[in-house]
């Protein structure tokens, strides 16, 4: 087993989150092969990431830079599952908040914003002298109001069951 | 963490891996050729009614005779050898190979299996499944006796893999053994066997036909009144859950999942006509599910099979799987009290399973959701009670000092397992405080909590996380009983208020009306 390829794949599962690859692919790697340093690390970003701690996650990662850049695109990956979490979390989230979990500060948080202010429908409110609020698009999560009624739907397939009585 | 009360053998009892050390079945003055008249018999009218198709006198000599046999004559020796019984049936391949499945069925449940037996068993397996798979089988057999073959198949699979990991107290016969016949129960094989059968049999093509009203499989238990066999198909279907449990004793969750993805387990089908198979079902389903955070989708299940067992037992009681229901059954308890604890809800539990699950669990629930050192050792017990033979199916390097490593899967399971209930840890302390409260400041539950702003503001999105599951397309759904949302310093509380569920309501009552109609149509009044 190579484990070059496995530690990739791993790197790989993060970037995959909410979904639990990474625990997925714990379950399949050896105890002792999860000992070594390199799996090590990755188990602890996991952790961090897992709890919400995104200010460790960077601060480890800075440290660990041979591991996030073997694959591209990890940085944006995890900027969107932090982005991810706050909006099934806040309405309005102040600045600091928000950029100590993607990672951005002064101007290139500033050009982030405008782009999903652009693109996403996010709305600023104030500005950086004040302390700033960014208002996150509504979903079903954020906004209590908006979640569908599940619960009463009825599957199609049930509804055919009757249709030669109505019929 | 102490290995607490996971016993890693399956029953029988008795069995342990000294095993081939015990006295041999030769010293109980047993005579592999010696046929007795009622097993002569036995064999003839089996015989007969395989070959003319009579599926209810097989399944009623396959069920009841063979185990009223092995009881009286057969307590502890193995039944007569093939060899000795083949030529009161033309020595017919197919049914020898029948026979042999049976006879090594009997030998693990009642005996230990030698080396030489485990590996002599797979290669009757071997020859059955390539026949079966050569399409030249013309026989309809019951479903429970299929469902048995894919089952004890996956059962021996997994008894050799915890026979072979325990190599301390192997002689050097057994390892020589071992090293001469590798690929006997090699998992690729295993896997090779169960996916050929799925494949072969076109399984997966037949359900989605028959989703459109082109086949028909289900409407007739599987069976074939056209004439065929049904036994690839069944064997094929069968398969399906035998991959599931599989990929479970591998740790490999997602892969058991896509397996039984064919299967719609919210209805009936032929993995309900045979007990056995939908308690497996749904016990592994449920314990994928468990390990992959998705609770609710467990619940649900664990829910409806339990209450199910409740209301069916009674009659299974004469059967020789009645004690496997009630340890399967036990199990599930157990994983629906680690569900409930780690996700509490209030819908998805029915009330006499809820009675059922406070009677044995509702101290040890109240204990675990406190989350302290004392929780973690009943979740420890209860997934160790609980969880599935856990195996390592590479072989064993026989260079190295021989250890024993058979629990090193259940160990990784488990440790993994209790580090995702430590991430949940503070989840019960803010779902507490939620209940409370409709709204309150950041500041303030910071301070109730004893932890800072910042850290606090952690804690609310691992919450978020972790309520929050994927399923397996991506989609998000929450299973949290109390939600909340963040108003930049405010905390809002969202009470899920429980639905009634009128569409169900309505859709029985209008089956009933017109089952009441018709039923006054048919009066004739005089």
């Amino acid at each position: 087993m190579s484990t070059q390829i496995v530690a990739r794949i791993l790197i790989k599962a993060l970037m995959a989150m909410p979904a639990p690859d990474f625990s997925l692919c714990l379950f399949l790697i050896p105890e002792r092969v999860q000992m070594e340093d390199q799996f090590k690390t990755l188990i602890v970003l996991s952790h961090y990431l897992e709890t919400g701690r995104f200010r460790h996650f960077w601060d480890e990662a800075a440290k660990h830079r041979n591991i996030v850049e073997a694959v591209p695109g990890f940085e944006q990956a995890i900027q969107s599952f932090a982005i991810h979490v706050l909006s099934l979390t806040y309405q309005k989230i102040p600045r600091t908040v928000l950029a100590e979990a993607i990672n951005l500060k002064g101007l290139s948080l500033d050009k982030f914003l405008e782009h999903q202010k652009a693109n996403c429908g996010w709305i600023l409110e104030g500005d950086q002298s004040t302390s700033q609020l960014i208002v996150l698009p509504p979903n079903e999560f954020n906004h209590p109001e908006l979640k569908k009624n599940v619960a009463d739907s009825i599957p199609l397939e049930h509804i055919t069951r009757i249709f030669p009585i109505l019929g | 963490m102490a290995a607490a009360s996971y016993d890693y053998e399956d029953a029988p009892a008795d069995y342990d891996g000294s095993a081939d050390a015990r006295a041999s079945s030769q010293d109980l003055g047993y005579d592999p050729n010696f046929v007795p008249d009622s097993v002569k018999s036995f064999v003839v009218h089996l015989y007969r009614h395989i070959r003319e198709k009579n599926v209810y006198e097989i399944h009623q000599m396959y069920e009841t005779s063979f185990q009223s046999l092995s009881d009286r004559l057969f307590k502890d020796t193995p039944w007569p050898s093939v060899d000795a019984v083949a030529h009161y049936v033309d020595n017919d391949h197919v049914f020898c190979l029948l026979y042999r499945e049976m006879w090594f069925r009997h030998l693990y449940a009642r005996l230990s299996p030698t080396l030489k037996q485990r590996i002599d068993s797979w290669d009757n397996y071997c020859s059955l499944f390539q026949v079966v798979l050569h399409g030249v089988v013309n026989m309809q057999l019951p479903n429970q006796w299929l469902w048995d073959m894919v089952d004890e198949f996956v059962y021996q699979f997994q008894s050799f893999c915890q026979y072979r990991a325990k190599m301390k107290n192997k002689t050097e016969q057994e390892i020589a053994l071992l090293r001469q016949y590798d690929q006997a129960w090699n998992v690729y094989g295993v896997l090779n066997f169960l996916q050929a059968l799925v494949e072969k049999s076109m399984i997966i093509q037949i359900l989605e036909r028959e989703k459109e009203g082109l086949e028909q499989f289900t409407a007739t238990d599987g069976y074939d009144y056209n004439g065929g066999s049904n036994v690839l198909k069944v064997l094929g279907y069968f398969s399906m859950v035998g991959l599931l449990r599989v990929h479970c004793l591998l740790g490999d969750y997602h892969t058991g999942l896509k397996c039984l993805q064919p299967i719609d387990i919210t209805q009936q089908g032929v993995y309900t006509s045979v007990i056995g198979s939908h308690i497996t079902t749904i016990y592994h389903y449920g314990f994928a599910n468990l390990m992959l955070r998705r609770y609710v989708d467990a619940i649900r299940e664990f829910n409806k099979i339990l209450l199910y067992i409740y209301k069916t037992k009674q009659y299974h009681q004469k059967s020789p799987q009645y004690e496997q229901i009630l340890k399967k059954n036990e199990q599930m308890y157990a994983l629906l009290a680690i569900c409930l604890s780690l996700c509490p809800q209030v819908k998805h539990v029915e009330e006499t399973v809820n009675s059922q699950l406070r009677e044995k669990y509702g101290e040890k629930m109240i204990r675990m959701q406190r989350y302290d050192d004392e929780a973690f050792s009943i979740y420890d017990e209860l997934f160790s009670y609980a969880c599935p033979k856990f195996i390592t199916p590479s072989a064993p390097s026989f260079e190295e000092p021989l250890v024993n490593y058979n629990q090193d899967a259940y160990r990784l399971q488990l440790k993994l397992f209790l580090y995702e209930v430590k991430q949940q840890q503070l989840l019960s302390g803010v779902r507490s405080f939620l209940k409370v409260y409709s709204s309150l400041y950041l500041s303030e539950l910071a301070t109730y909590m004893e932890v800072d702003e910042p850290t606090l503001r952690t804690i609310l999105m691992t919450y978020k996380h972790k309520t929050h599951a994927v399923d397996s397309d991506g989609k998000i759904t929450s299973n949290a009983d109390v939600d909340f949302y963040i108003d930049d310093n405010m905390i809002h509380v969202v009470e899920s208020k429980p639905v009634k569920r009128y569409g169900d309501f309505f859709l029985r009552q209008i089956a009933k009306l017109e089952g009441l109609i018709n039923d006054l149509d048919r009066v004739r009044l005089d």
